[in-house]
């Protein structure tokens, strides 16, 4: 497969193709961690190692203190020491980039990637966010309006500008599709751009196959770069595997992608905070400097991710009996999800509601931005006792055969009062 | 005690006050107002530039009195109004965390909750009172701001950010050497750092004076990095009195105290014991920083749990300083991880674990402790010279400054395949007592014949 040069000249030569991350050096080595690098790889048999601060028994090696082994016991949970440390890192990021870019991706079995666990999805993005950073200093970030309100706090955190371009229409509640088209190709090229590939957080609205196909082709022209954000893979179809159709598409089209991948929503490891960045690059040298300026990265940050909830998401992903299962589940949630969605619709539809409830349907995943006001979101907070956020989102998750009727009469009451309110109005000026 | 230091212009009794009493006396400050000199306008609260401080004592008026209370994180916000509200028939559809039919969060494989930014609380109460004693005034009138970090370098981190965003132009002093992180943290950050004096490779022990001067001689307002217990790499530590007249110097200059306590326990042994020099400084009534690790004294390294704690001077101020740890938090990983709060919140908080941990405590810096016996007494046999490797015995922790150059420690590498660090750094847990002799042979060698 001919990878097209991303300036529009094509090239059979590897050698001359341009990349985005051509100046990025290998960092230098962490003095403590070369050293045990350098340890392991002595065959001398009376080698010592006074390298790394971790604590060695008499026979030289790792305790693991009886205390700890208890509790442990009391949790259900596996020892973990600092030493199996990067082995399961390694595997984590594996198994995490197969299921983005592919089980046979040739991007992974060429190591054309740099790739680092990380702190769950929010994590990952800021990582990146330094990294770019780092490296395009005077570059900003893209985001669609509206997005998960933290993006907005890592980009500024890791100081890089920010701009929004269209994307949710109002009126119709959907995608304003040639608003985005526009401010796309009007961004100066070789813009940072911040794309939810699916189950879009707020709105749950996503484009379509087609019109992702029309999104990378002008990112291609534009020479911009395509950043996702991988936050509910499965919850759109039900499929992780369909969900990641818009990276693929890009990939065809052959976009050096970046992605922040989250397993706190698909696998429930809310508190664990595991996910997983990923850069794809022209070669493993390249592959190899980026993962260094990562970790780099994230060594001033937290170091390396928590064990346990890492290991239990290689465990799931890498097992194939434990992977059937979770295969099993994400499609279990997102069909409870979807099926909460019609019931909602369908009794708002019922009550006779004046408005159109169809974006209900038609957005995805688990999220769905009803259209109510601020003033409307308070009314249902104080008298129905219904929570979401200010700008109306409703996490389908949270409706139950139980309480969709509820949740419909509430909100037909708001958007009832609030009509009223206002023919008043009209009526009195 | 230091009542020379503290040149109060009023006269009050005793100058060494309990933040107790700091808190509820009516401290006469006399006609010197307390505010701070900074180059920099701060946005973030208002001072009166009216010339150096002559005196500090911490009244009510905290150093980060003009930290405002963070706006509550818009989503996460709507669960907590959610849980306050009494309602029978409430319904939460603000987080977007998947629920059953039955509104249960749904199993998978291991389904943990979200932990709130800040952390475990159970975590975060059992930290703080580790560290600065369950019966510290400072605890039981909530004066301290805990947030869960990951380990002792997210922690640092969030320290840093702190920092950057409330004293910018603020400098750290790091001391010379230090753990090599720590520096890179700071630059990341964007924090300005400088040194201060700490190794004196004469006598392979403290330099004590040009540690004063240098701290002395930084700019007023400074952060004073120390390490609480067991120096990494050196294992030199001030002596109690040391440690006195250290607060004493900060106190005076109007420095913060900012402790990283990597290795509680590791040093004597004793987990309190280990925590006097933290302690010490909030006796002083200082309000102080202090970022915690679990990674080597519950060998939780693996887990990143560690935590920050800011000692303010009134209870109003920790609460807006946790709130805007967690406002710096979010934007790098929303929330910590669990599994290891909940860990250390088990062994700590169940009082047979606790003393179970206290007893593997002992005993692994007993080890610690016995190798540097033997290695002290296997290099003062084998050495003939008659050079003093009395510094073995001396230095406190897993780590040993060995005084070996670079040329000398790649001569342990290559020719005795000791492994260390290249500024002569030896990890004692990794040293057997069967192992001892040949490693004296080694460092013999190499300090003897390798220049």
């Amino acid at each position: 497969m001919m990878i097209i040069c991303r300036r529009g000249m094509s090239t059979t030569s590897r050698a001359t193709r341009w990349s985005w991350w051509d100046h990025v050096t290998p960092a230098p080595k962490d003095p403590i961690n070369g050293v045990t690098q350098a340890f392991l790889a002595d065959p001398c048999p009376y080698k010592i190692n006074l390298g790394v601060g971790a604590y060695r028994d008499d026979e030289g090696k790792p305790v693991v203190l009886q205390c700890v082994r208890e509790a442990e016991g009391k949790i259900a949970a596996t020892n973990f020491l600092e030493s199996t440390s990067s082995a399961v890192s390694s595997k984590l990021v594996q198994e995490s980039t197969k299921l983005i870019y592919g089980e046979d991706s040739d991007i992974i079995k060429e190591g054309r990637f740099a790739g680092i666990p990380a702190l769950s999805g929010t994590g990952a993005c800021r990582i990146f966010a330094e990294f770019q950073k780092r490296f395009y200093p005077n570059s900003r970030i893209y985001f669609p309006n509206p997005t998960w309100s933290n993006h907005h706090n890592i980009w500024r955190d890791a100081h890089v500008p920010q701009k929004t371009f269209r994307y949710y229409h109002p009126d119709s509640k959907g995608l304003n599709f040639l608003a985005l088209m526009d401010d796309v190709k009007n961004a100066p090229n070789g813009s940072f751009f911040l794309l939810h590939p699916c189950a879009h957080n707020p709105t749950g609205v996503d484009p379509s196959d087609e019109q992702w196909q029309e999104i990378s082709s002008l990112f291609k022209v534009k020479n911009h770069f395509p950043f996702f954000d991988m936050a509910y893979q499965g919850f759109a179809s039900g499929d992780p595997g369909r969900d990641a159709r818009a990276i693929r598409i890009f990939l065809e089209d052959g976009h050096l992608i970046g992605c922040a991948q989250s397993f706190a929503k698909n696998m429930g490891m809310y508190g664990h905070r595991v996910g997983c960045l990923s850069i794809l690059c022209d070669d493993k040298t390249q592959a190899v400097a980026i993962k260094s300026q990562l970790q780099q990265i994230a060594n001033t940050m937290y170091g390396s991710p928590p064990i346990h909830g890492t290991s239990l998401v290689s465990k799931i992903l890498s097992d194939p009996n434990i992977k059937a299962i979770w295969l099993k589940e994400v499609k279990v949630m997102e069909t409870r999800v979807r099926r909460m969605r019609a019931a909602l619709r369908e009794a708002l539809e019922k009550l006779g509601s004046p408005l159109n409830w169809q974006h209900i349907t038609n957005q995805v995943g688990m999220f769905s931005l009803s259209g109510l006001s601020p003033d409307e979101v308070d009314r249902l907070a104080k008298e129905f006792h219904i929570y979401m956020t200010h700008d109306g989102r409703i996490s389908m998750a949270g409706v139950t055969t139980k309480n969709v009727d509820y949740v419909a009469s509430a909100i037909h009451e708001v958007i009832a009062f609030e009509q009223d309110a206002r023919m008043l109005y009209n009526m009195s000026v | 005690m230091a009542s020379s230091v503290l040149s109060l212009a009023s006269a009050t009794p005793s100058a060494s006050l309990s933040p107790h009493e700091i808190n509820k006396g009516k401290l006469n400050l006399g006609n010197t107002s307390l505010c701070f000199n900074k180059e920099k306008t701060n946005p973030f609260f208002k001072t009166k530039s009216c010339g150096r401080i002559s005196m500090v004592v911490t009244s009510n008026v905290s150093r980060f009195e003009g930290i405002t209370m963070a706006p509550p994180d818009p989503i996460l916000g709507v669960s907590e109004a959610f849980k306050a509200d009494n309602h029978d028939l409430k319904l939460n559809l603000g987080v977007g965390a998947y629920r059953t039919e039955e509104l249960q969060p749904y199993v998978l494989n291991v389904v943990k909750k979200y932990l709130p930014i800040e952390g475990l609380a159970a975590f975060n109460n059992v930290t703080a009172e580790l560290l600065f004693g369950a019966d510290n005034p400072v605890i039981k009138q909530q004066q301290v701001a805990t947030v869960q970090g990951l380990s002792g370098t997210g922690s640092l981190r969030l320290a840093a950010a702190l920092i950057e965003r409330y004293f910018p132009g603020a400098k750290v002093l790091i001391s010379s050497p230090t753990w090599g992180n720590h520096k890179n943290i700071f630059n990341d950050a964007r924090v300005p750092w400088s040194e201060y004096r700490y190794y004196d490779p004469k006598t392979v022990g403290l330099d004590f004076e040009g540690m004063i001067a240098d701290i002395k001689a930084a700019p007023e307002g400074s952060f004073i990095l120390l390490h609480g217990c067991a120096h990494n790499p050196t294992g030199i530590d001030p002596t109690p009195e040391q440690w006195g007249i250290i607060a004493n110097v900060i106190q005076e200059k109007n420095h913060i105290p900012f402790f990283d306590i990597a290795y509680q326990g590791f040093a004597s042994g004793s987990l309190d014991a280990d925590a006097a020099s933290v302690r010490m400084f909030v006796a002083h009534g200082m309000e102080v920083i202090a970022a915690q690790s679990y990674s080597k004294n519950l060998g939780l390294y693996a887990e990143r749990i560690g935590a920050l704690n800011v000692v303010c001077s009134s209870p109003d101020a920790a609460a807006r300083v946790k709130s805007q740890l967690k406002r710096i938090a979010r934007p790098m990983y929303s929330n910590p991880p669990v599994h290891g709060a909940r860990l250390v919140a088990n062994i700590v908080g169940d009082s047979a674990l606790f003393k179970e941990w206290n007893e593997e405590m002992e005993m692994m810096a007993g080890r610690i402790k016995n190798v540097r016996h033997k290695l002290f007494d296997s290099l003062s046999s084998k050495d003939k010279s008659g050079k003093d490797w009395s510094f073995v015995l001396k230095q406190i922790g897993m780590f040993s400054f060995t005084g070996l150059s670079k040329a000398q420690c790649d001569n342990m590498t290559n020719k005795w395949h000791v492994y260390m660090t290249k500024d002569g750094r030896i990890s004692l847990a990794g040293l057997s007592l069967a192992k001892c002799e040949y490693l004296a042979d080694a460092i013999i060698d190499s300090y003897h014949n390798v220049s």
